[in-house]
């Protein structure tokens, strides 16, 4: 996988199929449907659950804001992730090109993934640092390899972002 | 979040939350008033100032906490940093305090970038 810088963008390419699919995992990955752990880290509590008038307040107004905002940057993706369903050979490798403004919703995408998929699994500071693991044997190791994976993105996007910042500023 | 309504030519009881409202006399007879739900907390309450604490979580990555705080707080990238780190070493750091209000805006815009944050009352 070769990740560049293009203009207004970043493109992956060399992608073999199966990190194409981790990729296409996305959008399904930040569902919290069936996980109340998943809600709970999604939607997490904005004080002290003693605090019961600002959490319910937050709950119906701040809430459904927060779920818009969430579903927006989903939708952005999975429409950039249409260009991993080209025609060409089903074994082949794939290039994805993700803009530059579009860095914003995939960074949410790929953290709502991110965070979905640990609070679903249980996984533990301890797990999602163990760099000794090995290989890929179980779900939850995929699960686990998707969660780092995820993130290695992340790093090339925030690179990328924190680039044009400094450009910008310059 | 806190509410505070107010009608010219209603007569609003002084302070307590769900307040009852009279209406005016118009030409002799009484208007029934409408049911208005009225919040509101007292000045002390008011004036109690609220921090924003941000809590330790082992998936959100460094440079990404560090580039929230940036553009959420316009912190520069050392301040940033240095908060990140704490959040980090502590398990949470407390980024900014004052008025309820823009508190909560705090909270809702770092829920936005999913990071674990809540609001608390400065003890």
């Amino acid at each position: 996988m070769d990740i560049c810088r293009r203009k207004d963008g970043l493109e992956i390419s060399e992608l073999d199929p199966f990190l194409a699919e981790l990729l296409r995992q996305i959008p399904a990955s930040t569902s919290i449907e069936n996980s109340v752990e998943a809600r709970d880290r999604i939607f997490s509590a904005p004080a002290d659950l003693a605090e019961k008038e600002l959490c319910k307040e937050w709950k119906t107004y701040v809430q459904p804001e927060l779920q818009r905002l969430f579903r927006s940057a989903t939708e952005t993706v999975s429409a950039d992730l249409e260009q991993l369903n080209g025609d060409e050979k089903p074994f082949a490798n794939k290039t994805l090109f993700i803009p530059t403004k579009h860095a914003d919703a995939w960074l949410n995408a790929l953290n709502q993934a991110r965070l979905s998929i640990t609070a679903r699994n249980g996984f533990t500071e301890r797990d999602l640092s163990d760099n000794d693991r090995s290989p890929i044997g179980s779900r939850r190791d995929l699960s686990l390899f998707q969660v780092n994976f995820y993130g290695f993105v992340q790093e090339f996007i925030l690179r990328e972002l924190m680039e044009c910042q400094e450009n910008s500023s310059a | 979040m806190i509410c505070q309504v107010g009608f010219a030519g209603l007569e609003v009881e002084p302070r307590g939350s769900m307040d009852a409202v009279r209406a005016p006399e118009i030409f002799g007879s009484t208007i029934t008033a409408p049911t208005i739900e009225q919040t509101t907390e007292s000045e002390q309450e008011l004036d109690i100032p609220w921090q924003v604490v941000v809590h330790n979580d082992p998936v959100n990555l460094m440079t990404y906490v560090t580039m929230v705080f940036q553009r959420v707080f316009g912190y520069p990238r050392e301040k940033a940093e240095r908060h990140m780190l704490e959040v980090h070493h502590n398990g949470r750091s407390i980024l900014w305090s004052g008025v309820r209000e823009r508190a909560e805006l705090y909270v809702q815009q770092l829920h936005g970038y999913l990071l674990l944050a809540t609001l608390e009352k400065v003890s």
